[in-house]
C-alpha cells in the first residue's frame, strides 16, 4: 500500500455546513472519498492510500488541479483507492465537494 | 407492490447507501459507526489490499413507513460484500441491540460469504451473527432479509438469510450456500458450468427460490418494490418456537424427497406442475406471479 499526503493551498473555502460526506466505494477502478472539516479555510489536506505503487506524480497533478478548481478550503479528505483512473478521481473529488454543500 | 413502476430505479445497480436512502423514510436514517469512525479491517493491509472505511457494511436506525427499524446494508462492490471481522461485528452488534430494544431488523444482503483473507475471524463472525439473529428472534424480533444485490447472497451470508423471519427477493437476487464457481471447482464443470449464467439463475435465482418456497416474497428489481416488500415482510409472523421449527423441518424433508434428484430448475418447476417450465425465465413479474402463486411449493407459515 502506498500512502500519500498532499497539503494544498486553496483560494475558495468549502460551502455548506455538513460535517461529513462520503462518496464512492472501494472497488476495481473506483475509490471512496471521505470529506471532513477542520482545516484552515485556505488549506485542504488529502490523505491517499492506494495499492497501485509509483503513481505519486499523477496523484499530485490531480489533487493540485482539484485544489485550484474547486471550493475545497477547510476540508480534510481521505481517499481509499481501488485503482481508479485520474478522471474518476477528479469526478469523485468534485462530487464530494458538491455533497458537502448540500444540506444533510 | 409488484407492478413495474413508470419510474423504475434498479435495486441491483444501486450502492448499499443508495438502497438505504430509497428504502427508509426520507431523512430518518442515523448511521452507527459511520465511515468517519474509521472502524475498518485490521487485516487487509497485511495483504496489500485497500480497506473501506465502513468495512463494506452500513448499520443504523431509521423508519420504514413510520415504523422504527434497525437496518444493515452490505456493499457488494467492496470485496464482493464479503464478511470479515469488523463487518461481522457491526452486524452482530446491531442484532444484539435489536434484541434489547425489541426492534425489528432489515438486512440488505449483498455478499459472497466469508472474506477469505480473514477466514477464521469471518467464520466466527458468521456464527456470532446467526446466534444473535436467533436470540433476537426468540424475543419476538423480526429479522427481514432483502435479496437483490450484485454479489447475490452466498456462503455464510445464505446461512444468515436462512435464519431470517422473512425473505424478499428479485429475479436478479441469487441465494445459495455454494456459489457457481465453488461448485464447479469442487465437482467439475460437468456438474455445474459457472459460466452458464442462465443455469446459475435457473438454480439459484430469485424465481427459482420463490417457486421452491425458499423465500417469501418476489418483487421487481426496483427500489420502491423492495420498500413495499420490506413493509409487507415486517407484517409477517415473528413466532419462532418448537412448532415452527418442527413444521419447517418437515417441509424441508418433503422438499428433499420431492426434488432431491432434480438436475435443473426446469425439472423442479415441471414437478411443481408449471406447464411450460422452459419459459419461466422469460416471464415478466406479473405473469410469473400468476403462475407462481398457484404452483409454488407452499412456504407455509413455517419460517
Amino acid at each position: 500500500m502506498e500512502n500519500l499526503r498532499y497539503e494544498l493551498s486553496t483560494t475558495k473555502p468549502a460551502g455548506g455546513t455538513r460535517a461529513v460526506g462520503l462518496v464512492g466505494v472501494v472497488a476495481s477502478g473506483n475509490l471512496e472519498v471521505l470529506l471532513e472539516r477542520g482545516e484552515a479555510p485556505d488549506r485542504c489536506v488529502i490523505d491517499i492510500a492506494t495499492p497501485a505503487h509509483g503513481f505519486a506524480a499523477l496523484w499530485q497533478a490531480v489533487t493540485a488541479d482539484f485544489a485550484v478548481r474547486m471550493a475545497a478550503g477547510g476540508l480534510r479528505i481521505t481517499i481509499n483507492d481501488g485503482g481508479a483512473r485520474p478522471d474518476t478521481v477528479a469526478l469523485r473529488l468534485a462530487q464530494g465537494v458538491h455533497l458537502m454543500e448540500k444540506p444533510e | 407492490m409488484t407492478s413495474p413502476s413508470p419510474t423504475r430505479h434498479s435495486w441491483y445497480e444501486e450502492s448499499a447507501r443508495g438502497r438505504l436512502a430509497h428504502l427508509l423514510d426520507p431523512g430518518s436514517f442515523t448511521e452507527f459507526l459511520g465511515p468517519e469512525r474509521r472502524e475498518f479491517s485490521p487485516h487487509l493491509g497485511l495483504f496489500n489490499l485497500p480497506h473501506q472505511l465502513d468495512d463494506g457494511i452500513i448499520v443504523g436506525t431509521g423508519r420504514l413507513d413510520g415504523r422504527p427499524v434497525l437496518v444493515a446494508a452490505q456493499e457488494g462492490r467492496f470485496m464482493g460484500g464479503a464478511i470479515g471481522e469488523v463487518h461481522g461485528a457491526k452486524l452482530t452488534g446491531l442484532l444484539r441491540a435489536a434484541r434489547q430494544m425489541k426492534r425489528d431488523v432489515v438486512i440488505l444482503f449483498d455478499t459472497g460469504g466469508v472474506r477469505l483473507q480473514e477466514a477464521n475471524a469471518g467464520e466466527l463472525a458468521i456464527s456470532e451473527i446467526i446466534r444473535a439473529t436467533l436470540d433476537a428472534r426468540a424475543e419476538g424480533v423480526r429479522v427481514v432479509g432483502l435479496l437483490g444485490g450484485r454479489a447475490g447472497c452466498y456462503g455464510g451470508g445464505s446461512l444468515i438469510a436462512g435464519c431470517c423471519s422473512a425473505l424478499v427477493i428479485s429475479e436478479q437476487g441469487r441465494l445459495s450456500v455454494s456459489g457457481p464457481e465453488v461448485i464447479e471447482t469442487n465437482k467439475g464443470v460437468e456438474e455445474f458450468d459457472s459460466r452458464d449464467r442462465a443455469l446459475v439463475w435457473r438454480t439459484m435465482g430469485g424465481k427459482h427460490r420463490y417457486l421452491i418456497g425458499g423465500v417469501d416474497l418476489f418483487v421487481d428489481d426496483d427500489v420502491a418494490a423492495f420498500r413495499a416488500g420490506a413493509v409487507a415482510a415486517l407484517e409477517r409472523p415473528a413466532t419462532l418456537d418448537q412448532a415452527v421449527l418442527t413444521a419447517e423441518q418437515a417441509r424441508l424433508e418433503r422438499r428433499l424427497a420431492r426434488f432431491g434428484d432434480a438436475a435443473d430448475g426446469t425439472e423442479v418447476w415441471a414437478r411443481l406442475g408449471v406447464a411450460h417450465p422452459a419459459g419461466v425465465p422469460d416471464l415478466d413479474t406479473s405473469a410469473f406471479l400468476t403462475i407462481a402463486t398457484r404452483k409454488r411449493e407452499g412456504a407455509d407459515a413455517a419460517r
